[in-house]
């Protein structure tokens, strides 16, 4: 058999560049496709967003954002989960070295953080609700509670999925798939804040403005 | 509180004798198939070889079988709606009472778009992609295997509408008010929202697993400019699905939120909008049509290619084409209602966006035929099904570019004109696509061809049978008559509809023409063994490997110098026609390990769904808990890959060149 260079006979090995190159390596892979999937979750969260816009001023007769929303409070949320955001990058650092205790304590400030964000959202909406200014109130309130709340949502799961990652951290350690993953979650984490400034500035400064 | 929700004895439609009879025969076949498989041990082997395959191929097997058994159903549907049609008008009340026909059709439109049509396109992408682009499997395997259980647990709920409860009655698109618990108190919406959530979110994946697979794991030498037209379809299709699915997630949830939680997104209450609902569907929807249709004009651009024995005419136009379809499919939803009233300026623009789409699509017809013209066209059953195709298509394309202005469409909206135009072009163009795609890549799945002869008849009785059965809708519809009518009193109408009804006994002849194929080619397929691996003298990498291929489609990683990758190498390398060399060396191969992670995932997904949908909470937090829990096993497990030594590669290859040899 001779070895006349086909599509078989060299092995894939050949010098190749840019869109030639091949299969990417994992870790390139898995993160693109986590990018791609926070493309979507965006997409997602753009049509809630439409929908709130349009429904923003549909108050049918209950209270409107300028007499409900608590500037105060979402401004201590808002420097919450940006400083959450903060020390997720500290963890992300602390991984690239391989240091275990500087990612626990990159990760324990990420998930109080986070968890205080939470807790004031939470303290939010139950006052809302104490005042009459349920979902089932109006359209600009269902639009309300779906677009925070889903937000919101996310930050649950994200603190969810810090804690699994801890847990591996611990039991795994620094195994590849373990660092891909939690660079998967520091991707998460930074969009959920980029949304948060979306909302904010849609919701919260132009719903009192 | 009530341990099972909403649902009592009652829900099962004991009274009515059609539905029970349909279910009766449904439940019997599933269990007379469990029977077969139990009595004869297959379940060992269905686990280990299918159920959790996370194989590209096994799942895009399955993925084809999941959409023939609901082409099935779907059929159905269309005879009973079609016998109604027939004989409701004047006295006669016809068979089906008004509720049970709102339910079919709703059910029609459902499972043919999601279960039939979108899942035959994704079993073909994923059979065929892998093994174009030169790889071993798909970027995320396990993932993939999570994507089809999760459609199929849609179809399974779907289903289960049939036997307990009811389904929707509110036609497939499910516009509110009609659909808010004020008008439909019943469970039939909320089985058609929660089987479409969970089979929407396998379907948000597998677009993530195709774009990522395309963009980022192509063999080595395969640019973007080299890639078959089928996988810049594919890829065009999943851009789509990414970009449009979390939309209809979007506006499923809050349709949910209203009906289960009292909010006011789509209510008449509270200052809904329903209109809100209509846009935001349809910013979905029209995305959609072309999820559907791109990957079929991909099969038509390899059939055509490979049958006239000539490279694709204007391959760069036809990329061009396809991308601008992409992108232009986002800019003309609003020509789904413009009898909203939105204003004769945005009515205007997207009319003048609806007719840019033909376009590109214009560009595509031409370069086919350009690409048939002076080859020498083996008249195959795969290219006989992309000629009628063409013809068909054109027709539907046109009577759409009419409806695309807007006092036009305002004469013809949820008129039958509508009707048999999307009919014109999703069967046209996509069913026609995935017949071609199944006759085309059969051989490469299983090891041998599929009876032409058959084939042949099934298309003809398909194409004939089309013809008749939609071209009298056309003419009703100008005659004013509207959709989803289950009587009417004009008996002028009657005549078109008995032609109509006679159409889909026709295209019945063709299912059956396709069903005695398969037994006959499957009884012969000892005299049609497809021993070369390329029976079709093809283009592309796929027919570079043994039919069917091995569980790593590749012995060593193929390298790719140009377009046609195949068909360059079978010309430079002249002496072996089936154009094998040997490769230097053989590695070690890493293949991903089966998972039963996407079929638990799934009965959790189901048992979640259910509940959701009667209201029994507990069982709902509890299916919940188990797909969590699930996930977290998967996420421990050790080594999510299993190496075949190269020794064992070169065994296996070495036998199988040898078998070419022969």
């Amino acid at each position: 058999m001779s070895n006349v260079a086909g599509i078989y006979g060299s092995n894939g090995a050949m010098p190749a560049s840019g869109s030639e190159a091949g299969p990417a390596p994992k870790e390139i892979v898995v993160a693109y496709g986590f990018w791609i999937f926070l493309l979507s979750d965006i997409v997602m969260f753009s049509a809630i967003f439409a929908t709130y816009a349009v429904l923003a001023n549909a108050t049918a007769g209950g209270p409107t954002g300028a007499q409900l929303f608590n500037q105060k409070s979402v401004a201590i949320e808002t420097v919450c989960l940006l400083l959450s955001s903060y020390t997720c990058g500290l963890m992300s650092l602390a991984i690239n070295a391989g240091n275990r205790i500087g990612t626990f304590l990159g990760a324990a400030a990420t998930f109080v953080l986070g968890a205080a964000f939470l807790a004031l959202e939470i303290r939010e909406f139950g006052g809302l609700v104490a005042r009459g200014a349920t979902p089932e109130r109006s359209a600009f309130l269902s639009a309300f509670f779906t677009l925070v709340g889903c937000h919101g949502l996310h930050v649950t799961i994200g603190l969810l999925w810090l804690a699994v990652m801890m847990a591996q951290v611990a039991t795994k350690g620094f195994l590849e798939s373990v660092q891909r993953r939690l660079f998967c979650f520091s991707l998460f984490w930074h969009a959920l804040d980029i949304i948060w400034v979306g909302l904010f500035s849609v919701v919260y400064l132009m719903g009192v403005g | 509180m009530n341990l099972f929700g909403k649902l009592t004895l009652s829900a099962i439609p004991l009274d009515q004798p059609i539905p029970m009879v349909a279910s009766a025969l449904m439940v019997l076949v599933v269990l007379l198939v469990l029977a077969l498989i139990t009595l004869k041990g297959y379940w060992p082997y269905l686990w280990r070889e299918w159920l959790t395959s996370v194989d590209h191929k096994r799942i895009g097997v399955m993925y084809c079988v999941l959409a023939l058994v609901m082409l099935l159903r779907g059929f159905t549907d269309a005879i009973m709606m079609r016998s109604q049609q027939a004989v409701g008008v004047g006295a006669s009340q016809g068979y089906l009472p008004p509720e049970h026909f709102d339910q079919i059709f709703s059910a029609h439109g459902t499972i043919m778009i999601f279960f039939m049509a979108m899942p035959f396109m994704i079993g073909l992408m994923n059979f065929a992609v892998p093994l174009q682009l030169g790889i071993r499997d798909v970027a995320f395997p396990t993932l993939n295997s999570v994507s089809l259980w999760l459609t199929a647990s849609g179809v399974l709920l779907t289903n289960v509408s049939l036997v307990v409860g009811e389904f929707a009655k509110t036609g497939w698109v499910a516009y509110p008010p009609l659909s808010e618990l004020q008008f439909s108190p019943g469970v039939g919406v909320d089985y058609y929202l929660w089987a479409l959530q969970i089979s929407g979110v396998g379907t948000l994946m597998t677009g993530i697993n195709f774009v990522t697979t395309i963009l980022k794991m192509r063999a080595p030498g395969m640019s973007y400019m080299r890639m078959p037209v089928f996988c810049w379809t594919v890829l065009a299709t999943n851009l789509l699905i990414v970009a449009a699915f979390p939309v209809l997630t979007a506006t499923f949830a809050m349709l949910l939120l209203d009906r289960y939680l009292g909010f006011h997104f789509f209510t008449v209450g509270g200052q809904g909008n329903p209109m809100m609902y209509v846009n935001l569907f349809w910013v979905w929807g029209h995305p959609e049509v072309y999820i559907l249709v791109l990957p079929a004009f991909g099969v038509y651009s390899e059939v055509i290619s490979t049958f006239s024995d000539k490279p694709l005419f204007g391959y760069r136009s036809m990329v061009a084409a396809t991308m601008a379809i992409c992108i232009l499919s986002f800019l003309v939803w609003l020509h789904h209602f413009f009898t909203m009233g939105a204003g004769a300026d945005v009515n205007g623009f997207f009319g003048v966006m609806t007719m840019i789409i033909a376009v590109p699509t214009g560009v595509k017809i031409f370069n086919w035929m350009f690409t048939m013209y002076g080859g020498r066209v083996r008249f195959t059953v795969p290219i006989l099904w992309s000629l009628g195709f063409m013809v068909t298509f054109v027709i539907g394309g046109m009577t759409g570019v009419l409806m695309a202005v807007p006092p036009a469409d305002f004469q013809l909206h949820n008129s039958l004109f509508l009707i048999a135009h999307f009919h014109n072009v999703i069967i046209g163009g996509t069913v026609f696509g995935a017949m071609a795609g199944y006759n085309y890549w059969f051989p490469k799945a299983f090891g041998f061809t599929l009876d032409e002869r058959w084939g042949k008849a099934a298309f003809w009785c398909w194409l004939v049978g089309f013809y008749v059965a939609f071209m009298p809708l056309y003419v009703l519809g100008l005659m004013g008559m509207t959709r989803r009518m289950q009587h009417y009193g004009d008996v002028s109408w009657q005549p078109w509809l008995v032609v109509a009804a006679a159409g889909t006994a026709i295209i019945f002849f063709g299912i059956i023409c396709q069903i005695v194929q398969l037994v006959v080619s499957i009884r012969t397929r000892d005299q049609r063994r497809d021993t070369t691996g390329d029976p079709w003298n093809g283009r592309t990498l796929e027919w570079s490997t043994p039919s069917p291929p091995p569980v790593w489609n590749f012995a060593v990683m193929p390298r790719v110098t140009g377009k046609d990758a195949f068909w360059e190498h079978k010309l430079r390398m002249p002496d072996r026609p089936t154009g094998r060399d040997e490769p230097v060396y053989y590695e070690p191969i890493e293949i991903p390990k089966n998972s039963p992670t996407g079929f638990i995932t799934a009965f959790f997904a189901v048992i979640t769904g259910f509940a959701l949908i009667w209201h029994i909470w507990w069982m709902a937090g509890a299916g919940v808990m188990g797909a969590l829990v699930t996930i977290l096993i998967f996420a421990w497990r050790e080594e999510p890959e299993t190496e075949i030594p190269a020794a064992d590669v070169e065994r296996v290859d070495r036998s199988r060149r040898a078998e070419f040899a022969r």
